[in-house]
């Protein structure tokens, strides 16, 4: 029965693992709102538009990404 | 006879905006697309270039009308003091700013306000928080000025409301620390009853070792419950200690104590399992209860004082040059300048020779105010017309409207001395608890004395009034979500067990019992849709109030075929119009004597000089407002209003002989008729919705603020009412009662469940398993029973 030691101290660990995530992603403000993701995933983005937005966007979301640092 | 087609319905052709969806008066045309107005001509334009048309696929008739909004100009947004202050993050080539934008609310308004980088290359990146009503926009500091961000916003319809207060107090959202406490307890909930299965199946002494390290994992994962999860009932009850007064937390904490420190005995000594998947189980529905209760309504504001309703900046003369300077760092002797609409900071002198003032902010006297060089001018009015100087006369928080929030109503502390039914229940609950447990303790110490500590814990354990304390927090929050999707929205939920207890009601007039802005036109008498379009071309034509309610509502194509016009003063108006000669104006002017009856308005139309009726003006109540009164009877005590007392005896025939109708009150009347009503004794619900009621609304038990809109400013209160929902404010009051009942009935159903338990627990009976069935079940019916039973007979009721 000593196997059923370890096998309780592994699955508490992952509960404990999938509780801190759970935690995190709470603190982190994911579940502020949640309208918006849910419609902006559905946002199209014609494809006229996206070849001209293709050069500018990678930049803007450097420039911001390292603006945050 | 009233024309049907006039008023409300618009006479002639029905036309849509295409950006706004309202009625379209004077049409602009544009790419085979109607427009009411030019901002939202403009709004289409600037969208149309930039290719974000998808805009108007997303959602129908998106926009938001631009017709009576203020054109506001965001300079002092770059004063770095303001701008230090609005600003998240700031850095040479990177600024983050989250703006408040109440037009927020459709899926159109996120698409567009996150494609704002489409517009101005310099905004990097715009993101949306639909719950909050906001966007959060990145930006190249370097490239565009703050101001210019939100001069952008502002040209589309999604003026960003900046005001005093939202600098410094971020919204708290949701309590984030209960979720924490919540979700650690329900997951060591769920794995202490998992460890404790081996227990419930009788499966022990199989291996002792093993029900050891069972009972050692149930210890470890209670002491996150006990230490975190429960930390707020143990602090409540030795407060409650600390004033005396016991709430319902100290027999829980009592209870949570019990059980803990029983358990842990039995595990150290090895002497059973402990109660410790109970005690968890009971931390864990309790804090579902306090979550529950605690539903916010994020976009609404109910705590607002009179600095968000001035602007945050006015231009002030320094140096011979005009600038933007924040209204506190305003002195006196400091000379301003305010612009059209816009409204004033401070109490002040009038410069410029001549100034219309409107004070409907203030007093609710929709008519503006005419000033004249030297006059003095109060904070709170909104200047129309021209740009006009002012000399400050007080500091803003020394102005005569500001003076009433150091009413001593404003500083009082909101612990009341209303003592609230759970607390009562609470008492009773503890002293008979605590009065079976010494009779149970001398009983056993008489006969069984080594039983005794044993029974008088499990006693103390059982008697935790678990579902006593869910019954309040289901019953109150599920009306509160009931009230809710009524479009009654409470700050919270005690505010329904103040509800039920009012006997008293007070109504604000203007915009609250009637339209704010809209009077009802009515015409009566024979004219077809092509003299009705010309009679406003000639009411276009002059700026009398009435003429302008006129004006507007008549729906139709604008033209200036006006000729030979002639404005009498007092009397009326005339002129040629398509060759028709027209005379509106009173019934002397027309040349007839009647006069139908003397509660509205009355406008005369002859043409070519023959009668052909009458446009009767009065105050458009809102729709059902009299069987509301009717229903509350002698309940609704007065009515007050800052406005003349021409409406009295329209509002006679609303409002029962009984009630009180008191006319011309300035907020501090407003205040302490309410005072004087609760020093009868009465329990105050104070109904109004301008500044002008912020004192009574603050005054009363319950103030309840009526907008039209959720999106505006209203004044600080306790809950927010929809205006096309104040017919049914008697049910809403009537269910308040009715879910005082409900509680009461659930409070039955615990005592029940506590009963049986205490049976159990003082002949020494009380095993874990019992434990561990009895305490759910109680809690879920009661929280069953108090949600239907609220849902019943809100269906019921309304």
């Amino acid at each position: 029965m000593a196997i059923i030691v370890i096998l309780i101290a592994i699955s508490l660990i992952i509960a404990v693992g999938f509780l801190i995530a759970f935690l995190w992603s709470f603190k982190s403000g994911q579940y502020d709102d949640t309208y918006s993701p849910s419609v902006r995933m559905l946002f199209d983005t014609k494809p006229k538009e996206q070849q001209a937005k293709a050069k500018p966007k990678p930049v803007m979301s450097k420039r911001s990404a390292s603006a945050k640092d | 006879m009233i024309s049907p087609a006039l008023a409300n319905e618009g006479v002639g052709t029905e036309l849509k905006c295409y950006h706004c969806g309202q009625r379209c008066d004077e049409t602009r045309w544009l790419e085979e697309k109607p427009f009411c107005c030019y901002g939202c001509q403009t709004v289409f334009e600037i969208l149309q270039t930039n290719d974000l048309c998808a805009y108007y696929d997303l959602d129908s008739l998106p926009g938001t009308s631009l017709k009576d909004v203020e054109v506001n100009s965001f300079q002092y947004l770059d004063d770095p003091k303001i701008r230090q202050k609005v600003l998240t993050f700031d850095s040479d080539n990177f600024a983050r700013v989250t703006f408040n934008i109440p037009a927020i609310h459709c899926i159109s308004c996120i698409w567009l306000l996150e494609n704002l980088q489409r517009i101005e290359k310099s905004i990097l990146r715009a993101e949306v928080n639909f719950a909050r009503k906001t966007v959060t926009i990145d930006f190249t500091p370097s490239a565009i000025s703050l101001s210019k961000v939100a001069g952008i916003l502002g040209s589309l319809g999604y003026a960003p409301q900046i005001n005093l207060d939202a600098d410094d107090v971020p919204k708290p959202g949701i309590d984030r620390s209960l979720i924490s406490k919540l979700s650690i307890a329900g997951f060591c909930f769920g794995n202490v009853m998992l460890f404790s299965f081996p227990e419930y199946l009788g499966i022990d002494h199989a291996d002792q070792n093993l029900m050891r390290f069972f009972s050692w994992l149930n210890f470890a994962l209670a002491l996150p419950v006990l230490f975190y999860s429960a930390s707020a009932y143990f602090k409540s009850a030795a407060n409650s200690f600390k004033q005396g007064q016991i709430n319902i937390d100290v027999p829980i904490a009592a209870g949570l104590l019990a059980l803990f420190l029983r358990s842990s005995y039995d595990i150290i000594t090895a002497t059973g399992p402990g109660y410790l998947d109970s005690f968890t189980g009971l931390v864990f529905f309790l804090l579902i209860g306090r979550w529950f209760q605690g539903k916010t309504y994020e976009s609404l504001a109910f705590d607002r004082d009179f600095k968000s309703y001035f602007p945050l900046a006015t231009q002030k003369l320094i140096a011979d040059e005009w600038k933007p300077v924040v209204i506190y760092a305003l002195a006196e002797g400091d000379r301003m300048r305010i612009r059209n609409m816009e409204i004033i900071p401070a109490d002040c002198t009038l410069l410029d020779d001549l100034a219309f003032i409107d004070y409907s902010f203030v007093t609710g006297e929709s008519k503006p105010v005419k000033a004249k060089a030297g006059d003095a001018v109060y904070a709170g009015g909104r200047l129309v017309g021209r740009p006009a100087e002012f000399r400050v006369d007080e500091k803003t928080s020394q102005s005569q409207l500001t003076g009433l929030w150091n009413n001593e109503a404003f500083r009082k502390v909101t612990v009341s001395k209303y003592q609230k039914i759970i607390d009562q229940a609470a008492r009773i609950f503890t002293w008979s608890v605590l009065g079976i447990a010494i009779i149970t303790a001398a009983y056993w110490h008489v006969t069984n004395p080594s039983q005794m500590w044993l029974v008088l814990t499990s006693v103390l354990m059982v008697a935790c009034p678990c579902a006593l304390a869910l019954a309040a927090p289901f019953t109150y929050g599920s009306m509160l979500r009931v009230f809710g999707r009524n479009q009654f929205y409470l700050k919270h939920a005690d505010i329904i067990e103040k509800l039920a207890s009012i006997n008293a009601v007070v109504f604000d007039k203007t915009g609250t019992v009637t339209y704010g802005k809209r009077p009802d036109v009515a015409f009566s008498g024979l004219l077809s849709s092509e003299d009705f379009s010309d009679v406003k071309v000639l009411t276009s034509a002059s700026t009398h109030p009435l003429s302008i309610l006129i004006t507007k509502a008549i729906a139709g194509v604008f033209s200036e075929n006006l000729s030979e016009f002639r404005e009498v003063p007092g009397k009326g108006i005339q002129g040629l119009v398509n060759g028709k000669f027209l005379q509106v104006g009173s019934s002397e002017f027309v040349g007839c004597d009647a006069m139908p009856d003397l509660n509205a308005s009355y406008v005369f139309v002859a043409i070519n000089g023959e009668l052909r009726g009458y446009f009767s003006i009065r105050v458009s109540v809102r729709a059902y407002i009299k069987n509301m009164v009717d229903r509350l009877g002698t309940k609704c005590v007065a009515l007050l209003s800052g406005d003349n007392a021409s409406d009295k005896a329209n509002m006679k025939m609303l409002f029962n002989p009984a009630a009180e109708l008191v006319f011309n009150q300035t907020p501090q009347d407003k205040l302490n008729f309410i005072r004087k009503l609760q020093q009868k004794g009465r329990r105050v619900l104070m109904v109004g919705d301008g500044l002008n009621d912020s004192g009574a609304l603050k005054q009363s038990d319950v103030g309840i603020a009526v907008t039209d809109d959720t999106g505006i400013f209203t004044p600080a209160c306790d809950g927010i009412l929809q205006g096309d929902k104040m017919y049914v404010l008697d049910k809403f009051l009537d269910l308040a009662r009715y879910s005082t009942v409900i509680l009461k009935t659930a409070f039955v159903i615990s005592f029940l469940y506590n009963a049986v338990a205490l049976t159990f627990a003082v002949t020494g009976h009380l095993t874990p398993l019992v434990a561990a069935i009895l305490m759910p079940l109680s809690s879920i019916s009661v929280v069953g029973f108090s949600t239907l039973a609220v849902n019943y007979t809100a269906h019921k009721t309304l």
